[in-house]
């Protein structure tokens, strides 16, 4: 038995060692907090703009200026994003058309295993204009529990900097009023 | 110790076996999706070259034609995407991606002839998760992979590495490229090469 507990001891130990993110992976808990996401601050003025931020380097999702965070996870290639995007594209308009909510929620989207070239095609065929970032190599999307796409996770920020998951699920928008309905809900603000 | 140790390094190989890659999957294939641990990421020696004549070919197709690839001579540029299997990770999300990015093949006069070893009722099945395809799905299912391995893209275990070719009009081969076959070709990569061979 002794044995058996050492092996397994040596083999977590270097299965840490050897695949770092292992463990990382699990998709983000509601009512948890989210996993750590460094994303870059982008170039893009506009973009920068709306998540209040300046500069140049990287942010974290909670450094955000805004009450929720909502995240897509989608990917170039899955069909469902695509046939999702006319829909989050009018969910986006609703936020950013409700004075009461522009500037308490904020759309980001990430690319799961897509590059630069594979979001910014993405942006321009459904004519996207909330902020995207690419994740090439898959590093969020591990981080997320390699979630299938598209994703939504919603975080809700205190007024003291701490927050927490309030919405992980996977499937796309499909109706833009009755998901708003639902963050808003599950987020606290009226 | 060494014994522990050797203990412990098989355990962790057995764990990395079950861990897996990510592939980024989408939802549309609910739980339909075989997956399948991370594959050797090549296994076969290509057969042709950048220069070479591309080796012509006539294949069924899904919508009940038969495909040929000297069909397009002289008339259009063409792709071949050889992807490994249907129902597999990475493969089902590669061709609705080629789906969406529809104009930058017209923009390039060039044709995508999308290929795989299975036989046309599994493609037609697969194919009909994706949304309606705008490009040919070829089967090369009998005689077994013979079209991939006359490129030189069929592996051992009978299904195709994840490989692109792009063809002019004149029939040449003017870009090969055989990737690991756990991951998706950047759609990059694949545009430069279709404008290279516009601007020529």
């Amino acid at each position: 038995m002794k044995k058996i507990i050492i092996s397994l001891a040596i083999a977590l130990n270097f299965f840490i060692w050897a695949f770092p993110s292992f463990g990382q992976g699990t998709p983000p808990v509601e009512g948890g907090i989210l996993p750590k996401i460094i994303l870059p601050v982008p170039a893009d003025q506009g973009y920068k703009k709306y998540l209040g931020l300046k500069g140049e380097g990287t942010f974290l999702v909670p450094q955000l200026k805004a009450k929720v965070v909502l995240i897509e996870i989608f990917s170039m290639y899955c069909p469902h994003c695509q046939k999702d995007a006319p829909v989050v594209n009018d969910l986006f308009s609703k936020i950013t058309g409700d004075d009461s909510l522009k500037n308490n929620i904020k759309l980001i989207g990430i690319g799961a295993g897509n590059s630069d070239f594979e979001v910014d095609f993405f942006r321009k065929t459904y004519n996207i204009t909330f902020p995207m970032f690419s994740d090439a190599e898959f590093s969020i999307h591990k981080i997320l529990g390699e979630v299938r796409t598209p994703y939504f996770i919603a975080i809700k920020i205190n007024p003291s900097g701490t927050y927490k998951v309030v919405y992980s699920k996977l499937g796309g928008v499909s109706n833009a009023d009755e998901f708003l309905k639902t963050i808003k809900k599950l987020a606290g603000l009226k | 110790m060494f014994k522990h140790v050797m203990q412990g390094i098989t355990v962790v190989i057995a764990l990395a076996a079950i861990s897996g890659p990510a592939f980024g999957l989408s939802d549309a294939y609910k739980d339909n999706i075989y997956n399948l641990p991370e594959l050797k990421p090549f296994d076969s020696v290509l057969k042709v070259k950048v220069g070479d004549p591309a080796p012509d070919f006539t294949l069924p197709a899904i919508s009940g034609e038969k495909i040929s690839l000297s069909q397009y001579k002289g008339k259009k540029n063409v792709v071949l995407s050889f992807v490994p299997a249907a129902w597999t990770p990475v493969c089902s999300d590669q061709w609705p991606g080629y789906n969406l990015a529809k104009s930058y093949f017209d923009e390039n006069d060039a044709i995508l002839l999308g290929i795989t070893v299975d036989n046309l009722p599994t493609l037609y099945a697969w194919t009909n998760q994706m949304g309606k395809l705008w490009f040919p799905v070829l089967s090369d299912f009998w005689p077994h992979g013979s079209v991939a391995d006359i490129y030189g893209v069929l592996r051992t275990s009978g299904v195709t590495e994840r490989a692109l070719f792009v063809i002019d009009k004149e029939g040449i081969i003017r870009y090969a490229h055989v990737a690991d076959i756990n991951k998706r070709p950047e759609l990059g990569a694949l545009v430069m090469e279709m404008k290279k061979i516009k601007k020529k």
